[in-house]
C-alpha cells in the first residue's frame, strides 16, 4: 500500500475521535453556560419582548391596591416599572425575595401580580418573605398570565413609559441579574 | 380429589384466565387516545366544535411539560389553554386564528409542527440533504472504483504467471 493510502486510512480512523471531541466541547460549553446562568434549555424566549403589554385591570390583594395596564404605564413615566409575577405556592418566588428587596432599596418601583393565589396565602407569604411591592394585583383566572405569554412563576418584566416590555426573565431574579441587566436597562430607558 | 374433578378445575382456571385476558386486551385495544380531559365539563357541547378544538389543541405544545400537547397534558396551564382554545372555537374563530392567538403569546415554539422559516429550514431540509450527500458519496465511491480497474497483465507478467501455475 502506498504512503498516501496509509495517511488516508489514519485520517479516517481519527475522524470518529474528532467527532467525539467536537461533541464533548459542545456539551462542555452548554453545561458551563447553564451553570453560569447564560443558557437555559427550558427558556422558550418570550415573543412579547419589545411589544406593548396586554390590557388588564385586576383587583388588589387587600390591603394592597390592584392596578390596570394603563396605571402601570403611567407609573413608568419617570423610569421603567419592575413587574413581578409570583405566587405563595411557588418556591423560586421565595428564593428571589431577597433580590427583590435589594431592588426596592435601589429605588426601583416593583409592582406584583399574584398568580392563582388566595389573598390570605399571598399575605402570609409577604409576612414571611417581605413585601417589596408598591401595588399587588390578583390574577385569579390566570388570563393576564396567559396574555403576557407566561408559563410559570416567577417571571419578571421591565415596562417603559410607552408600555413596552423592555426586559424580561423567565425565572427568579438574582443579584447578578440586577447588576448586569436590570439596572443598566433602567438607566437606558430613564426619561 | 378425583381426576375428573381436577381436570374440571384446571379447565375453569384457564377459562377464567382467558376471559380476563381477553377482557384486558379489549380494554387496551379500545382505549381512546390519551387525552387528558379529565373533566367532561371542559368539553364543548357541540361534538363538531369539540373535535375541532381537540384537533387544534393536539397541535399546540404544553409550555410546562414541553413534549406533550395541551390536549394530553394534565398541567394546570394546559387546562387553561384548552379552555382558551374552546372559548375561541365556540366564538367561531378559524383554526389559523386560534393558532395565531397562541403564537402571539408563546412564539412558534408553541406549535408542535413549527412553520418553515429560516430558523427551521435545516429541520425540514435535513432528510433531503442527507439523501443528497449520501447519493453524492455513493457516486464518488463508484466512479473511484471504476477508475481503479486494474490494467491488463503485460506479456511478461502473463508468461511469469504461466510459469508459476
Amino acid at each position: 500500500m502506498s504512503g498516501a493510502g496509509i495517511a488516508r486510512r489514519r485520517l479516517l480512523m481519527l475522524a470518529p475521535l474528532g467527532v467525539a471531541a467536537a461533541g464533548g466541547a459542545a456539551f462542555w460549553t452548554m453545561l458551563t453556560r447553564m451553570q453560569e446562568g447564560r443558557f437555559d434549555p427550558h427558556d422558550i424566549g418570550n415573543p412579547m419582548l419589545g411589544k406593548h403589554i396586554p390590557d388588564f385591570d385586576l383587583p388588589g390583594v387587600a390591603p394592597a391596591q390592584g392596578f390596570s395596564a394603563n396605571q402601570l404605564i403611567a407609573a413608568a413615566r419617570q423610569q421603567p416599572v419592575f413587574l413581578n409575577f409570583f405566587a405563595s405556592w411557588c418556591i423560586p418566588c421565595a428564593s428571589e425575595a431577597e433580590s427583590l428587596a435589594e431592588l426596592g432599596k435601589r429605588g426601583v418601583q416593583i409592582w406584583g401580580i399574584a398568580y392563582k393565589d388566595q389573598p390570605a396565602k399571598t399575605n402570609g407569604f409577604l409576612d414571611q418573605y417581605g413585601n417589596p411591592y408598591a401595588k399587588i394585583a390578583a390574577d385569579t383566572t390566570g388570563n393576564t398570565f396567559i396574555n403576557f405569554g407566561l408559563y410559570g412563576v416567577p417571571e419578571n418584566f421591565l415596562i417603559d413609559a410607552g408600555g413596552r416590555i423592555v426586559w424580561h426573565i423567565a425565572g427568579p431574579l438574582s443579584d447578578q441579574a440586577i447588576d448586569q441587566q436590570v439596572m443598566p436597562t433602567i438607566a437606558k430607558f430613564k426619561s | 380429589m378425583k381426576l375428573s374433578e381436577f381436570c374440571l378445575r384446571i379447565q375453569k382456571f384457564f377459562g377464567s384466565f382467558f376471559q380476563k385476558r381477553t377482557f384486558f386486551l379489549l380494554v387496551f385495544l379500545s382505549a381512546p387516545p390519551a387525552f387528558a380531559i379529565s373533566d367532561p365539563r371542559e368539553m364543548l357541547p357541540n361534538p363538531q366544535q369539540e373535535a375541532r378544538a381537540e384537533a387544534i389543541g393536539s397541535q399546540l405544545r404544553c409550555l410546562v411539560c414541553q413534549n406533550e400537547s395541551i390536549e394530553e397534558s394534565d398541567a394546570d396551564l394546559a387546562r387553561d389553554l384548552r379552555a382558551k382554545v374552546r372559548e375561541q372555537v365556540k366564538a367561531g374563530r378559524s383554526d389559523a386564528e386560534v393558532v395565531a392567538w397562541m403564537v402571539a403569546r408563546y412564539g412558534s415554539f408553541v406549535r408542535l409542527r413549527p412553520p418553515l422559516t429560516a430558523a427551521t429550514f435545516l429541520l425540514y431540509a435535513t432528510p433531503v440533504l442527507a439523501l443528497l450527500v449520501g447519493g453524492f458519496a455513493a457516486w464518488v465511491g463508484r466512479s473511484r472504483q471504476a477508475a481503479h480497474v486494474p490494467a491488463p497483465l503485460t506479456e511478461a507478467e502473463r508468461a511469469r504467471l504461466a510459469e508459476l501455475s
